[in-house]
């Protein structure tokens, strides 16, 4: 069974779908979601879409991104995907600074907290570093090439962030490994000291996050295709708890027939103060919220926010000066879709803060008329207003979602029957005999 | 017909015959690749983590099943010395009366030439009670989960005998030696541990050397520590490698490497 539809797939050259992304500005003053090779930034600030601005030579996006991310003082924010590019943007005046060509895809992005250097992570699983100028000007010398600074031996990276106090950089890979290395002063000779690995998921690792819970301390959260999400003292790698959210959603949704892939960790997103983990899981309209208790070293289940049938978020945001959680669901390069009309779908959940525990505050999702700036905003982000062609296009988005995961992460497992037929099939085992 | 099915044929008989007499296994039933590819997804058991990596199926003297005797058992000793791609496990068996106290463990990536070693340990310790209990083998491939199998500073030597050349560029990337390797190398050895490098392939003699000075958390050992390491002399005749190169009277290249804390 699993064999053949992973087989389907490879046959009629399913093209590669890329999920929709969204990401928050720290500071709150705007959002951007990113469909395929487009770039939608709306400013909450000024309340009006953003005209991105690309005037320094470098190519714009050509191809699906893969990645997006803000740095954490909210200057900048980078954007890079199949089209081996990595854009790095000034985020007040929307300005590309620097667009750096990769010799492989890029899987993922992340900016250091000074704002010195943009790192980002091949297909060949490799992660480069770029220095940006001082403050993040544009005076860079001309022989700044990327420099490789870490590996994973072969392995996507699917997942790159900095530690809160900046001494770490973590990355997760396909092949369930999490790496946690120093990040050293000088990073251009390499990140080369591993502080720990992280090891306890079973298949893929989709997603991690920091969660600061003080000045010096932070933990890591984990989510993968084993839907578990985890919680890690990265310091030691020691994997302090295991949340099974397949369990839960089979017991919640009376689920009795669950393929193996179908409830894979799609994003996490911790809230401000560490005590909520927001998860996205592959097949399930809504968000799960895990309670996660950083003094008792536990994750637990909460509460889920269900959302209409079709929705299934892809991507997950929120920003430190807000309880705002926003949700995005879409993916490009559908084949009944023109690339004219890249569709996305945006549900904000209100109140992703501690209080929601309290059964007076729930967390609400927000009507499109609640959404701040309503229509303005949703249509700049979503590129449509029009929920009929959106839930037409969406439904086929569910589908599309699973076979890119399914092709991008999954290992093909193959019977030992198929194995050996495949060796017999071998080329050069036919020149001998 | 197929070569292959003959000899896993063979093979299982070989392995029956060796282990009920205590003899040594035959080569030649265990014929195998000289080469495997080390990108493919792997499809043999791997411990998620080296918490789960069970030692008493390899080591059972050293972790003896009835353990709830009463008294406090001292913490269970650990792998020290890692063989990476031990082929036909020469090194293994020349090492294990020298450490008979230490743990050493050979990794192979071609499922025959592990079984073959693993017939050949099970004959040695029938044949030489008391011996060669401190040696096994596991099948893996090390160039993608040697976290795996071992903790941050655990091991003290790692062995790179003979690894395959790759000598077309594109395949650098699948030399066991490399920087990115390197650093998971380090991670898994206590500082001051030593990574021993052997190549008959001068290129690729240059290429690890230059990798390892390269490498923040490695120096290289001064000449006269090296002349007096009693394992280096092993390094060129204990392996089926280097006594074929021997024979053929080829040249040999070492580079042997001391991990070092990082000095910034």
């Amino acid at each position: 069974m699993e064999d053949r539809a992973v087989e389907e797939a490879e046959v009629s050259g399913a093209a590669e779908f890329a999920p929709a992304l969204i990401a928050a500005h720290p500071h709150g003053n705007s959002v951007a979601v990113a469909i395929g090779p487009e770039l939608r930034v709306f400013d909450l600030k000024v309340g009006s879409p953003v005209l991105l601005s690309d005037d320094c030579g470098g190519r714009s996006h050509s191809d699906a991104i893969r990645a997006i991310c803000f740095s954490v003082s909210g200057a900048l924010f980078a954007s890079a995907g199949d089209d081996k590019l990595v854009k790095v943007w000034k985020t007040d005046s929307w300005r590309c600074i620097r667009t750096i060509t990769s010799e492989k895809r890029v899987s993922a992005v992340a900016i250091s907290n000074d704002d010195l250097y943009v790192t980002f992570a091949d297909k060949f699983g490799v992660v480069w570093l770029v220095t940006l100028g001082e403050d993040g000007t544009e005076q860079v010398s001309v022989d700044n090439k990327p420099v490789s600074i870490l590996g994973h031996y072969c392995s996507i990276i699917t997942s790159m962030k900095f530690s809160p106090d900046g001494r770490f950089i973590a990355t997760a890979d396909r092949d369930s490994k999490i790496r946690v290395a120093l990040f050293p002063k000088n990073p251009l000779k390499g990140a080369r000291e591993i502080q720990s690995f992280c090891l306890g998921h079973t298949d893929f690792v989709s997603c991690i996050a920091f969660t600061n819970i003080s000045e010096n301390q932070s933990f890591l959260i984990s989510g993968g295709g084993d839907s578990t999400v985890r919680l890690w003292d990265h310091i030691n790698g020691c994997l302090l708890d295991t949340c099974q959210v397949r369990d839960k959603m089979e017991e919640l949704l009376e689920l009795n027939e669950t393929d193996d892939s179908s409830l894979a960790i799609a994003d996490i997103r911790p809230s401000n103060d560490g005590s909520l983990v927001a998860v996205a899981i592959q097949s399930f309209n809504g968000v799960m919220l895990l309670a996660c208790d950083l003094v008792g070293k536990k994750l637990s289940f909460l509460k889920v926010i269900t959302m209409e049938k079709s929705y299934i978020p892809t991507s997950l945001a929120s920003s430190f000066s807000s309880e705002l959680l926003w949700t995005v669901m879409g993916a490009s390069n559908m084949p009944n879709q023109a690339s004219s009309q890249l569709l996305t779908r945006l549900r904000i959940i209100r109140r992703f803060q501690k209080d929601l525990l309290s059964s007076d505050n729930c967390p609400a999702i927000l009507e499109d008329s609640e959404v701040p700036h309503g229509e303005k905003l949703l249509l700049a982000l979503q590129g449509s207003l029009d929920v009929a062609k959106q839930e037409e296009v969406l439904a086929s988005v569910l589908a599309a979602l699973k076979v890119s995961m399914h092709k991008m992460l999954v290992k093909k497992h193959y019977s030992e029957e198929r194995r050996e037929q495949r060796k017999r099939g071998r080329n050069d085992k036919k020149i001998k005999s | 017909m197929t070569r292959t099915n003959g000899a896993s044929g063979g093979g299982g008989g070989g392995q029956q015959q060796a282990s009920a007499a205590g003899k040594l296994p035959r080569k030649r039933f265990y014929r195998a690749r000289a080469h495997s590819n080390p990108l493919s997804d792997s499809h043999f058991p791997v411990p998620v983590s080296p918490d789960e990596f069970d030692l008493s199926e390899h080591y059972p003297r050293y972790f003896p099943a009835d353990k709830g005797s009463g008294e406090e058992a001292p913490p269970p000793p650990r792998i020290r010395f890692a063989d990476v791609g031990c082929g036909f496990g020469g090194l293994l068996v020349g090492l294990a009366p020298l450490f008979p106290d230490t743990l050493m463990i050979g990794m192979e990536l071609r499922d025959k030439v592990t079984e073959y070693v693993k017939e050949r340990i099970l004959a040695l310790r029938a044949s030489n009670p008391g011996q060669y209990d401190n040696i096994s083998v596991v099948r893996t491939n090390s160039m993608k989960y040697i976290p795996n199998y071992f903790r941050k500073a655990q091991l003290t030597k790692m062995f790179f005998l003979f690894p395959d050349p790759h000598f077309k560029e594109k395949n650098h990337r699948r030399r066991v030696i490399s920087m990115q390797l390197l650093d998971e190398y380090a991670y898994v050895m206590e500082v001051g541990g030593i990574i021993y490098t052997i190549t008959d392939v001068e290129e690729l003699g240059e290429w690890m050397r230059s990798c390892l000075e390269k490498h923040p958390l490695f120096e290289p050992v001064p000449e006269e520590e090296i002349k007096a390491d009693p394992v280096v002399k092993l390094l060129s005749t204990a392996t089926e490698e280097s006594q074929k190169v021997a024979r053929n009277g080829g040249q040999t290249f070492h580079a042997i490497f001391r991990r070092i804390s990082l000095q910034e």
